[in-house]
């Protein structure tokens, strides 16, 4: 299928030997040993948070490993900084391009490199430095082009040829398609196949199976930081890379929960209908009281959206909100949480927690009116409403008044469930409520997730963990593209089904199609 | 109540050298409560062991009393900088309220006069809480434009004039009367700081203030209205400012346009010295008090010691660098 997987298999070029890095305690990457061939196109996939964005960041230099081995063409080096990767032929090009919109594609190139003298750019020298540099790439891009008024893919061309001009013959790229209309991605991998072709080496990252799949020489399946098999792509399949993306055994961290109730004979706490939103399209669905639904799908399908539009932190649109049958108008996070909806975002620091302030007025922040009195808090009352909730929660501090930015990630999470539990929520959105989080407090927060349920609340469980959703879930649906592709409850909840439905491949297509009628 | 889960890992993370400084860092906000106070009572003591005059009450009250204006105006403007915005704009309200007040005051009622001062003030401060938050304006942008408009009325007010008010007495009694021997520019400063104080510390809305400027999403998603909370933070300061320029005003018995020119500036400066961040989220009232009187005693001292007053600037603006660092270099340990 590609012209390079037709060349004799070729010597390797960068080669990992038994690599590990790990982040506060938590291995990213363990031993993982991993060879690429010059001029292939390998390719690294694996689930969210299985450990490849590391592993790329540690070949371009922009982590350096804790353990291991790095081979550039036999030869051991490290890297302190990625200048130095680009020092030996390795450049990666970020989902963020670095570009300056206002430069032209030939300055953009050279930026920084221009050919110069005596502090005066020589510019015929630059267009014809460009022009033989394009012709190599087989690139066809004006030199005199504004890089801000090109389409994505061609500005990833112009990272692509800043990396070739300073010598690069790896290039690593880290889901360069996930932000491109389907006219883009195509155009962009001829890209990357034209790089192949001209000799030069493509390490690839990326969540599309089918695209994998079609350009790779090599695919490479990560695991939890580890590496399960690195093998020709011509012996994969997208049933095959799925299965090995998945497949770890459920462990004791799930709670036992009571058979869910028949939830024909109530009334849903929460209904909605057609809702549309900001990063949410026509979305629908009722959540039962008592019940625990999970919400899967890849960062960017509009998870968190959906949770953001519900509690009305972002304005709907078009589409209907009900809770306990009551329409809500919500106009702010504010009126949704009168309502009784609480959100528990995805990133504790940056939307949850005042790190500088105490765990105390944390806790209490969503609900202080309750503690005072024409204003004024009453200290006390706030102290003793908050410690028999924390004593039952576990939060470990030596007392109330510390710095919540002095807890591990475990207890800030359980400090946001305090927040929630005394707001006394219907309907309870958790979004990645385990990320960063210890497995001894894992299971105390999937506890709290199920008392919740259990005292009579809708329970949301937004995850890019399946197995998580898997264990606690009630049902579980899955959204692509803004919208909910997939309701699976009972048997059908299965890991191969989740993903299947939140990879799958027509759809995508579709949705891009969508969005180049702009 | 204590199993044992977390605790395998924590005591073998302590031991390396980024958690020590961490731990260091963990003990910053205490050392940085109290961080203003060991400065000015070492000046303090100084003073009164090298300088005869200083340690007299007379000199004291003195100080307190050109000082009061500042010190209303600064302890506002710490509720507008720990909610993560800043005011530019105090000294061309101050200006502003002192000349409309003065000008009203020649041939009206004293009371009315200086209700309108601080009207005026009110009307500033919320002006510049809607123009930052709704309109989404930044605030350190959107307080200089409005000191421009601000002291462009003032100087339309006087028509460049300085308003003289010798033979009103009443407006005199504003801030000259005394009580207990202590004039009212104190004790109103006093009610202020106090009300102020305990308003940051006390309410909620003291604690919508912390949560607004160290984290404005959290605060959101929170359920608290960023937004409002604010807008009332820049109407105190306009307030603050407002009522400061009556008091000067009342003081001196004569306004201008220009009085106000350095006055934001010397308002942040105090601020800033006393600890409390620019960045919003931390800080206190009683801090910025200690931070505004450590500066008025640098100048005092330099005056009673005989220093060329060419380098009271100059030590000012070491003094404020080195809080500003201090500030700079607390936040980046506690990462």
């Amino acid at each position: 299928m590609t012209v390079a997987s037709a060349a004799p298999p070729a010597a390797s070029h960068v080669e990992l030997v038994d690599v590990s890095r790990s982040f506060g305690g938590v291995h990213a990457v363990r031993g993982v040993s991993l060879r690429v061939a010059r001029g292939e196109v390998h390719a690294l996939i694996g689930e969210n948070g299985a450990g490849k964005s590391t592993l790329s960041k540690i070949i371009a230099g922009a982590l350096t490993p804790d353990d291991g081995l790095l081979r550039v063409d036999g030869q051991d080096v490290s890297f302190g900084s990625p200048r130095d990767a680009l020092h030996h032929g390795i450049a990666s090009i970020a989902q963020e391009l670095t570009l300056v919109g206002s430069l032209s594609v030939a300055e953009n190139v050279y930026l920084g490199a221009e050919p110069r003298r005596a502090g005066f750019v020589r510019r015929r020298r630059l267009r014809q430095d460009y022009d033989a540099l394009a012709r190599a790439a087989g690139f066809q891009l004006p030199a005199s082009a504004v890089v801000g008024t090109l389409r994505t893919a061609d500005q990833q061309k112009v990272e692509i040829m800043r990396a070739m001009c300073r010598g690069a013959s790896m290039i690593i790229m880290d889901e360069p398609t996930a932000a491109l209309s389907h006219v883009d991605t195509q155009r962009l991998h001829e890209v990357v196949r034209e790089l192949a072709r001209s000799g030069r080496t493509v390490l690839l990252i990326s969540h599309f199976l089918s695209e994998v799949l079609s350009l790779a020489d090599t695919i490479s399946i990560m695991r939890d930081g580890a590496l399960v098999r690195s093998g020709p792509a011509r012996d994969e399949s997208e049933e095959s890379l799925i299965e090995a993306m998945l497949g770890r055994s459920l462990g004791s961290v799930f709670p036992p929960r009571p058979p869910s109730v028949s939830s024909d004979d109530r009334a849903p706490v929460l209904t909605v209908n057609g809702l549309r939103a900001p990063g949410v399209r026509n979305v629908s669905l009722t959540v039962f009281p008592g019940e625990i639904v999970g919400i899967a799908g890849l960062v960017g399908s509009g998870r968190s959206e959906l949770a953001h539009a519900l509690v009305g932190a972002t304005r709907v649109s078009d589409g209907n909100i009900r809770l306990d049958g009551r329409a809500l108008a919500l106009r702010s996070p504010t009126d949704g949480l009168r309502a009784g909806i609480f959100l528990i975002p995805e990133s504790r620091k940056v939307q949850g927690l005042v790190l500088q302030r105490s765990v105390l007025d944390n806790i209490t922040l969503a609900n202080l009116a309750d503690y005072s009195r024409a204003g004024v808090v009453n200290g006390r009352r706030q102290r003793q409403g908050v410690s028999a909730l924390m004593d039952r929660l576990a939060v470990r501090v030596p007392n109330p008044g510390v710095p919540v930015s002095s807890l591990s990630g475990g207890n800030q999470q359980k400090a946001m469930f305090a927040r929630a539990m005394l707001c006394h929520p219907r309907v309870l959105i958790a979004d990645e409520p385990t990320r960063g989080v210890d497995v001894g407090s894992r299971r105390a927060i999937y506890e709290l997730l199920i008392d919740q349920a259990r005292d009579g609340a809708g329970v949301l469980v937004i995850s890019s963990d399946v197995e998580e959703l898997l264990g606690i879930a009630d049902r579980t649906l899955v959204m692509r593209a803004g919208t909910i592709v997939a309701d699976l409850r009972g048997e059908q909840m299965t890991e191969q089904r989740i993903l299947t439905a939140a990879f799958d491949e027509s759809t995508r297509n579709a949705t891009s199609r969508d969005q180049t009628g702009e | 109540m204590s199993t044992g889960t977390a605790s395998p890992t924590a005591p073998a993370s302590e031991t390396t050298p980024a958690s020590r400084v961490r731990l260091l860092a963990s003990r910053m906000p205490s050392w940085r409560t109290s961080g203003i106070l060991v400065p000015f009572l070492a000046l303090f003591i100084a003073l009164s062991i090298g300088s005869g005059p200083f340690f007299s009450k007379d000199n004291l009250l003195n100080i307190l009393d050109q000082q009061s204006a500042t010190l209303i105006m600064a302890a506002a403007g710490t509720l507008v900088l720990i909610s993560g915005g800043i005011d530019l704009s105090v000294g061309a309200t101050y200006a502003l309220a002192g000349v409309v007040a003065a000008q009203f005051a020649q041939h009206h009622n004293v009371a009315v006069a200086a209700l309108l001062g601080v009207g005026i003030g009110l009307l500033v401060g919320l002006a510049n809480g809607v123009v930052s938050t709704i309109f989404r304006i930044n605030s350190l942008i959107a307080t200089l434009s409005m000191s421009f408009i601000v002291s462009g009325l003032a100087s339309k007010v006087t028509n460049g004039n300085l308003i003289v008010l010798t033979n009103s007495p009443d407006f005199a009694k504003i801030a000259q009367s005394s009580f207990w021997s202590v004039r009212t520019s104190i004790w109103i400063a006093l009610a202020a700081l106090l009300c102020l104080g305990v308003l940051l510390a006390r309410t909620t809305f003291g604690r919508y203030l912390y949560a607004a400027g160290g984290n404005a999403e959290a605060a959101r998603l929170a359920g608290v209205r960023v937004n409002t909370v604010r807008i009332a933070a820049f109407a105190a300061s306009g307030t603050a400012a407002g009522l400061a320029g009556l008091i000067d005003t009342s003081r001196v018995l004569s306004a201008q346009s220009s009085s106000g020119n350095q006055l934001a500036f010397t308002v942040l400066a105090g601020i800033v010295v006393g600890g409390t961040s620019i960045l919003g989220g931390e800080g206190a009232i009683w801090r910025t008090m200690v931070g505004v009187l450590f500066i008025a005693l640098v100048g005092n001292g330099f005056d009673l010691l005989g220093v060329n007053p060419l380098y009271q600037q100059i030590t000012l603006g070491l003094i404020l660098l080195l809080a500003v660092g201090l500030d700079a270099w607390s936040r980046v340990l506690r990462r």
